[in-house]
């Protein structure tokens, strides 16, 4: 089969993206060529979907289109770790634990704790994954610094920059970030670290229903524990997994971690790992996968909403997050039938409303998605609409795949 | 004779009135004159008309209005502002937010406030002290300046190393987009689905729109605050302490660097007692656990002795820690204790440069006969290095601004930024193009055509060269009446 033009080679099966099949593949090793190929890419107008390690591809809707995956597989490597200044400047392409083990020697972490750490830099700009520690160090929106991307049209422009203070100009890193691939293709970023702890522990209790888990969830957010995570998980038998992350220096920890034990009550347990479940989504491969926000006091009216609907719908819902943020996932079996997905969506949808937040899918197997709203109200969608419309007005980048059909 | 862009101002000010009353539109020259700066007092301009909405639905209105007569407009809330981003436009009207400025709710168990833009600062912590909380960006000005222009700004301030800037505490706003119309981005969760144009809306220095309602995070107040103020004989050496915290894994909340200049200007000013003959002082502050807290402030004292500290007080309480920080941050009025001018300015470098951009400062200042005195957030490699001069004495302004531009391009050239909290706005932006390409400047307006494609919302702020954005989307007025009557062209 040939290929329009240098650089690509045909697509497998293999390629297929949500179902959707892909025509080429290219693998671009530099921003340069990135550039070269989307610019090739708009000349024939090929429709692009970036991919980074291919974790997450079944995440948001299929492209409407799909001819041309660039796989950011050879755009990899650190470029830069300025440990005293403490940033790092990496590819696009560069697994987040490959990147950790760069970093770890000189005592330093991008603090992200995402639950798919084979995910790529990029994967997890794209769709803004964040784990347990974002109560601590934020979201990627709080440690991306500086960004590379190729445009639609083929043009390269930057962002930010490498100091960690910077008010010049737009934050397009902000922009970029879960924005899944549709407003270019992101080839380097540059992130601020935090030093590694010196210390840490989890204290985690099993409790029987949600008002206990609420109660602590409330008197660990009220006291000065500041914990790193405050995570809570539910498990098939109707118990509440709670758990908190402490880091510091030891004589530090110690105290917090006494005063955590005493908060929880009852047979609270210290450990120096994390439960197994610990930044893990609620979800297997080929599952449903939602994610559920609330304002912080309405995190257990969520937690009970889930739970209720596990019981109208009769579904094995799990339920796990950030009870320190508001940042819930939920999880089902890729078995269950289109109809209860999407009647229990509609009971978290309208949970999360009630609690300020949103209930969107993440992650739904091709015979159920075509039957759910995946996102969502979305606020400000007209708006929304109109930045693609300048940054992508020919819909190159992974068409459909946002809200609104973006 | 009345010109046709008199009589369009007048027409407009007549539907403002409707909207606004009498009172609430400011449109006499002498009143006028009250509102033609900001912080950035040097650069002038009337503007055509002053407007002071009370609610987000008159901002609406007048933005409507605004945009109906194709007559640009400037969002301002308390004019503090230090790189001129509230400089009205001659021919525009300035929308006044500072009576905006209800607290609407304090929210502790959501760790949330919910505040109207012209809300200042300092009062949103006050209001939640008593439940144990505290809005954690604390820009200097933090007394006198509105939330608004700090979201505006992206503010930040001395505790933001270890806390983050504005836009990591500002969860949700309610916004006038430049079409008029009110659009609700994040909000009291986190993680709204779609575009993060929150994020891309705090920091945009009023370019897309006006906030009429901010949603910011609360922090609960630290159990623990230990404040160290160090003098040492050099910068270089107190750099060198710097260096030694950061490395050793301290996340101070703050941690602030004067050089002897500074320390004169502010001895002079506010008789904050500093150490005698110090080249250099930092002042360090941890907070947290309290356990947390005393173990790495034992470090932090060790490394400013071993980097040559001569003397190190620690704040035995409140009063004493409010005194080591008054010098710092009143170092900028300061300054005019000992100089009858001066340019505050405002720029990053990576932290670890620090020794060596202060020496080139200092070369470039000697060169051109002109003293610079140096306040810096130097856990950031923040640089506010104040650019002394007489502008009674023929050519000195020039010489300042010529430094004063210099430095800028040293922080451009050691990797840094030309802002790290003040703002591009009507001052920096011609120093864009040094910083950014013509493709990232031009990448950047596309948000701003998404926002604003008609160009109104404070223009001239930010970039330098205004793009074209093709065609207005969304709403179509027609042909303006007054040009339909052949009263007015359409400039």
């Amino acid at each position: 089969m040939s290929v329009p033009f240098e650089g690509l080679i045909p697509a497998t099966d293999q390629d297929a993206i949500a179902g959707v099949p892909a025509r080429y593949v290219a693998a671009p090793a530099t921003t340069e060529e990135a550039a070269a190929i989307v610019r090739a890419a708009a000349e024939k107008n090929l429709a692009i979907v970036v991919r980074g390690a291919g974790t997450k591809q079944d995440w948001a809707a299929p492209p409407r289109k799909l001819d041309l995956i660039i796989d950011t597989g050879r755009l990899t490597g650190v470029v830069d770790h300025a440990a005293g200044d403490l940033i790092t400047v990496v590819r696009a392409g560069t697994p987040l634990s490959e990147l950790g083990e760069k970093l770890a020697p000189a005592g330093q972490q991008l603090a992200l704790d995402a639950p798919i750490l084979s995910s790529t830099v990029g994967g997890t700009v794209a769709v803004n994954m964040s784990g347990p520690r974002r109560m601590l160090y934020g979201t990627v929106r709080d440690l991306l610094i500086g960004v590379t991307m190729v445009r639609g049209d083929g043009v390269v422009a930057h962002a930010g920059g490498k100091v960690v203070k910077n008010v010049a100009g737009y934050d397009l890193g902000k922009l970029i970030t879960g924005s899944y691939g549709t407003l270019g293709l992101v080839t380097e970023c540059v992130f601020r670290l935090h030093p590694l702890p010196a210390a840490h522990a989890y204290v985690s209790r099993r409790v029987a229903g949600v008002a206990e888990a609420g109660r602590i969830v409330a008197a660990v957010l009220g006291a000065q524990v500041v914990p790193s995570a405050l995570e809570v998980s539910t498990a098939p038998d109707g118990g509440i997994e709670v758990c908190v992350l402490v880091e510091g220096v030891p004589e530090g920890v110690r105290g917090r971690v006494e005063t955590t034990r005493f908060l929880f009550g009852g047979d609270a347990a210290v450990s120096d790992t994390a439960p197994d479940w610990w930044a893990t989504y609620p979800w297997g491969p080929g599952g449903v996968g939602f994610k559920l926000t609330a304002a912080l006091s309405a995190v257990p009216g969520l937690l009970a909403a889930g739970l209720a609907a596990r019981e109208r719908h009769g579904v094995p819902l799990a339920v796990r997050g950030s009870a320190g943020t508001g940042v819930l996932y939920a999880g089902l079996p890729g078995t269950t039938s289109p109809d209860v997905v999407a009647a229990v969506l509609a009971d978290l949808r309208a949970a999360a409303g009630r609690a300020g937040g949103h209930a969107v899918v993440l992650t739904a197997p091709s015979a159920v998605r075509p039957q759910l709203d995946l996102w969502g109200p979305v606020e400000g969608l007209h708006l929304m609409r109109r930045v693609k419309e300048q940054f992508d007005p020919d819909a190159r980048f992974a068409p459909g795949r946002f809200v609104g059909g973006i | 004779m009345t010109t046709a862009a008199t009589t369009d101002i007048d027409a407009l000010a007549t539907r403002l009135r409707t909207v606004l009353g009498n009172e609430r539109v400011i449109s006499d020259r002498q009143e006028l004159r009250t509102y033609e700066c900001d912080g950035l007092a040097h650069y002038k301009v009337i503007p055509a008309l002053v407007a002071f909405p009370h609610t987000a639905a008159e901002c609406a209105d007048v933005v409507k209005a605004c945009v109906d007569a194709g007559v640009p407009f400037v969002a301002r809330g308390s004019g503090t502002g230090l790189s001129g981003g509230a400089l009205p436009h001659a021919d525009g009207v300035l929308i006044v937010t500072s009576q905006m400025r209800r607290i609407l709710e304090i929210a502790p168990a959501d760790e949330r406030a919910v505040v109207e833009p012209g809300v200042i600062n300092l009062q949103v912590t006050r209001a939640a002290t008593p439940s144990g909380y505290y809005y954690a960006p604390d820009p200097s000005s933090q007394q006198i300046c509105s939330i608004g222009g700090n979201v505006a700004e992206n503010s930040g301030g001395a505790h933001c190393l270890k806390y983050g800037f504005t836009t990591n505490h500002v969860t949700g706003v309610q916004i006038v987009t430049p079409d008029g119309d009110l659009v609700r981005l994040g909000g009291r969760a986190p993680d709204a689905p779609g575009y993060d144009l929150l994020g891309a809306f705090v920091g945009s220095e009023g370019t897309l729109g006006i906030a009429t309602e901010v949603t910011v995070r609360l922090v609960r107040l630290p159990e623990s605050v230990r404040t160290l103020l160090a003098a040492f004989p050099t910068t270089d050496a107190a750099g060198a302490a710097t260096s030694a915290i950061i490395g050793a894994g301290v996340v101070p909340a703050a941690m602030e660097m004067m050089d002897a200049l500074a320390i004169e200007a502010a001895e002079a000013a506010v008789h904050c007692g500093y150490p005698a003959g110090a080249g250099a002082v930092l002042i360090v502050e941890l907070d947290g656990p309290a356990a947390e807290v005393e173990a790495q402030f034992v470090h932090v004292e060790r490394f400013c002795r071993d980097n040559g500290a001569f003397e190190i007080r620690i704040a035995r309480d409140d009063a004493e820690r409010a005194l080591f920080w008054k010098g710092r941050k009143s170092a900028f009025a300061a300054v005019g204790r000992i100089s009858p001018d001066y340019i505050v300015q405002d720029g990053v470098i990576p932290r670890t440069a620090l020794p060596e951009v202060l020496r080139r400062i200092g070369e470039i200042a000697a060169e051109r006969g002109v003293r610079v005195a140096n306040v810096f957030h130097a856990g950031d490699g923040n640089l506010h290095p104040l650019v002394l001069f007489d502008d009674a004495i023929d050519g000195q302004a020039e010489r300042a601004e010529e430094v004063s531009g210099a430095i800028l391009d040293l922080c451009i050239e050691y990797g840094g930024s030309i802002t790290g909290e003040h703002g591009v706005g009507m001052d920096k932006a011609k120093y864009m193009p040094r910083m950014f390409s013509a493709d990232d400047l031009d990448t950047m307006q596309l948000v701003r055509c998404a926002f604003d494609p008609r160009g109104l919302s404070n223009p001239g702020k930010v970039f330098p060269t205004p793009r074209l954005c093709g065609e207005v989307p969304g709403r179509h007025k027609g042909v303006h009446p007054l040009q339909e009557a052949g009263v007015a062209e359409v400039f």
